[in-house]
């Protein structure tokens, strides 16, 4: 396949002469006519997706750009397997120009066939590449995974499928471009990531979950490198072992939790046990795995953490579930995942315990698998390490070289881990399940380690009944009867706040509820004729002053007040009936007597609380002295007794 | 409402106050309740360290606030100040409330990462002492 006729721009020059360099036969020698602007537009997408020096494009790149052109994903594979990419094994020019023309083909409605693209086509679309999320997924109504930046593009184009929500990984992309730039690995990079994506798609289609798997892939993007070691280690696995595609297809169900642990994982937690504890069904002390998770170069703090999360039992020593709950918080962490506030579901021991049957079943092979892994993770760590600029590297090299830890990138790869946002919605849910967990975990515990304090605690409560509570008032002058005059004190103070707001109350909007609102009863009265009224009211004045004769005060008060009101009340209802006309004037005189009166009783009212807590006052300052006294008797005393305390 | 733990040579290891002005007079309060602590600790008499209660009850009252102390067997101290207007509080409630500090202390204890006598900085305990000071306030 050759370029068409090579556009105005030096680098579609370049990449003219590069693209007939690489060509290598692909697609059988077919001319691809490029219009100009398809030239220029070509030659910039490519040399977007890969900087000039490289000859191939990045597959991230590349998949990033595919997935812009929001074609569903079988097109994208299909255009993949068309420009011959799957045979090389990478986007070099020619397979990155063809694939380009057969997207706006596809865009056009035609079908993915080297035929479509003879025709004259417009330009493809693609969504703007920038980082920005909202602006990368497009519309709404188009949810063909826009979302993520996975370095597989043809892994990724089987999650095209699947919607995605909420993934907001677009600072990753940034790390991405470096693996564009790798010298040496690209071509068995992508040549892996093909053959993965295969083994992916086989298995991948069948799924049909919305969320889980282009989720975990979507976690590839943040560690970018590691990702690719991942693609690498799964296509290693399956090529090597076809049971191991049933492995994966499982795992892969699991894979909507970035808190959930695949069977790699798994397999390589467990021989990490194993390498500090050979027992499995035995602990690992305390001390052992703070030596082992140190190495991990998390801070202290974040450690303490995670082990206040993992050992769920609280006995200081972790069980081999607690320790894969362990280890795989320092790999999320690691990963760049914040570390949750309680033990996700999938953690939990329990959980752990009862998916952890399965793989030591398969616990032979992966042995096996495990020494061979490092070999083959080994040079590509190496390689990957000089690219990444994320802060595994120092860890990968250090690690590296300790020797003991070789397998840990290869399974940062390999973790499945998610969106957090996406799973802390899941984890809030989950928070009360997880709750109750803890709590019933603790009392296990409980038992054996505070059996001592809770016997001296029940020792102690047993015996002594409570002792009577002191009484409200003090407890010390109970001698004195103050009780009772406080009681008195408080009855007065009572009764005589009460009826000053009634008093207030009344002058208000009419005359009719001008009454006091303890005279309910006289409301209707004051609406009936006045003359009865008069009559009426003042008789059932006299009532309620009968009626309260547990409040001598406060008869005694109403009398008064009843006294001064009557007079006043009568002339002023012998007024309304008289001139109902001038109704408006007889309120507010009434208002303003009624609001003397009311002041008058309230001023008398406080004036006898007042009386009464002076009383008080002095009698409890009494008391106060006298103990003070007695205090200062009761310190010499002790003074003289103590011996001479040198200072 | 105010927790404080402190170790055996009396320094913080964590503090804790609801509501949040005033923290230096409940602080004050606490320091000065550590004298009362070790009064009492001293009073009951070296042989008889192991009948010795944890629990050490109401400190002193003082016109606003309770204080409350309780010792482990390794002299590590908690002090709690509580409103006195706060009557609801019980001796058992607060014995309970100690209880659970106390094994929640435990808890940070078998963190192998935690050196004894540093500042506590675990969010299991801290959400613990929250939920209890939520009841009490």
């Amino acid at each position: 396949m050759e370029q068409g006729p090579a556009g105005g721009s030096a680098a579609a020059a370049a990449a003219a002469a590069a693209a007939t360099v690489t060509t290598t036969g692909g697609t059988g020698g077919l001319l691809l006519p490029l219009s100009e602007s398809e030239q220029q537009r070509y030659s910039e997408l490519f040399s977007r997706c890969c900087p000039p020096p490289e000859a191939a494009a990045g597959g991230s790149s590349v998949g990033e750009l595919f997935r812009a052109s929001q074609l569903p994903p079988d097109t994208l594979h299909q255009i993949t397997e068309v420009c011959g990419a799957k045979r090389v094994g990478y986007f070099g020019p020619a397979q990155f120009y063809l694939a380009l023309k057969l997207i706006a083909a596809a865009q056009s409605g035609f079908p993915v066939r080297i035929e479509s693209i003879k025709n004259e086509l417009p330009l493809p679309r693609f969504m703007a590449l920038k980082n920005d999320s909202e602006v990368r997924y497009g519309t709404p109504a188009e949810l063909h995974g826009v979302k993520f930046q996975v370095p597989h593009a043809t892994s990724e184009k089987n999650s095209y499928k699947r919607t995605d929500e909420g993934d907001k990984q677009e600072p990753k992309s940034p790390p991405m471009s470096p693996i564009c730039s790798p010298p040496a690995s690209p071509s068995t990079y992508q040549r892996v990531s093909l053959s993965y994506g295969y083994g992916k798609s086989r298995s991948g289609l069948e799924q049909q979950h919305g969320a889980p798997y282009e989720v975990r892939h979507s976690t590839h993007q943040q560690d970018g490198p590691s990702s690719g070691n991942y693609g690498a280690h799964c296509s290693t696995l399956n090529r090597s072992l076809s049971a191991e595609r049933e492995q994966q297809e499982s795992s892969s169900h699991y894979s909507d939790d970035p808190w959930r642990i695949t069977e790699e994982q798994r397999d390589y937690y467990i021989n990490q046990f194993r390498s500090l504890q050979p027992d499995l069904n035995s602990f690992i002390s305390g001390s052992v795995a703070k030596n082992f998770f140190t190495k991990s170069k998390l801070p202290i703090p974040e450690l303490s953490h995670i082990w206040e999360l993992s050992d769920v039992d609280c006995d200081g020593a972790l069980t081999l579930p607690e320790f894969c709950a362990a280890f795989h918080l320092v790999v999320a962490r690691k990963n760049g995942y914040q570390l949750p506030e309680t033990l996700p579901e999938t953690l939990l021991p329990e959980y752990l315990q009862a998916a952890s049957l399965k793989p030591l079943r398969d616990c032979t092979l992966f042995d096996s698998y495990s020494e061979s892994l490092p070999g083959n993770q080994q040079p590509r760590d190496f390689s990957r390490m000089e690219k990444t600029s994320a802060e595994e590297v120092p860890d990968n090299s250090t690690l590296l070289q300790d020797g003991k830890k070789d397998d840990k990138p290869a399974l940062k790869v390999s973790t499945a881990l998610k969106t957090i946002p996406k799973e802390f919605q899941h984890l809030t849910v989950k928070t009360a399940a997880q709750e109750s967990n803890a709590l019933k975990a603790r009392p296990r515990s409980r038992s054996y380690s505070s059996t001592s304090i809770e016997d001296a605690m029940k020792k102690g409560e047993e015996p002594p009944t409570p002792p009577p509570r002191p009484q409200k008032s003090h407890s010390r002058a109970s001698s004195l009867d103050l009780n009772k005059i406080f009681q008195q004190g408080t009855q007065a103070v009572r009764s005589g706040w009460l009826p000053p707001p009634p008093p207030a109350l009344p002058p208000r909007p009419s005359v009719s509820q001008a009454e006091q609102p303890s005279e309910v009863e006289l409301h209707p009265q004051m609406n009936r004729p006045p003359s009865q009224a008069e009559e009426n009211s003042s008789a059932k004045k006299e009532v309620v002053l009968a009626q309260p004769p547990s409040k001598p005060a406060r008869r005694k008060l109403r009398t008064e007040a009843q006294g001064l009101e009557t007079p006043e009340l009568s002339p002023t209802i012998n007024v309304t009936s008289s001139l109902p006309a001038a109704k408006s004037h007889l309120p507010v005189q009434k208002q303003s007597s009624k609001q003397k009166r009311a002041i008058q009783t309230a001023i008398r009212k406080n004036k006898e609380a007042n009386a009464v807590l002076a009383r008080l006052n002095s009698e409890l300052q009494q008391q106060l002295k006298e103990v003070h006294k007695e205090r200062i008797a009761l310190e010499t005393q002790l003074e003289q007794l103590r011996p001479v305390t040198v200072l | 409402v105010s927790i404080i733990c402190s170790s055996p040579q009396n320094y913080p290891l964590y503090i804790r106050s609801v509501p949040t002005e005033n923290e230096l007079k409940f602080h004050y309060t606490v320091h000065t309740s550590l004298d009362v602590v070790d009064e009492k600790i001293s009073a009951m008499g070296k042989a008889l360290v192991d009948q010795r209660e944890l629990y050490l009850g109401l400190l002193y009252p003082t016109e606003d606030y309770k204080v409350y102390g309780y010792v482990t067997n390794s002299k590590v101290k908690f002090v709690m100040v509580v409103d006195s207007s706060n009557t609801a509080l019980r001796d058992n409630e607060i014995r309970s409330m100690f209880r659970k500090l106390h094994n929640s202390y435990t808890d940070i204890m078998c963190n192998p990462f935690y050196n004894p006598g540093d500042r506590i900085h675990s969010r299991a305990f801290d959400t613990m002492v929250n939920s209890m000071m939520m009841q009490v306030c």
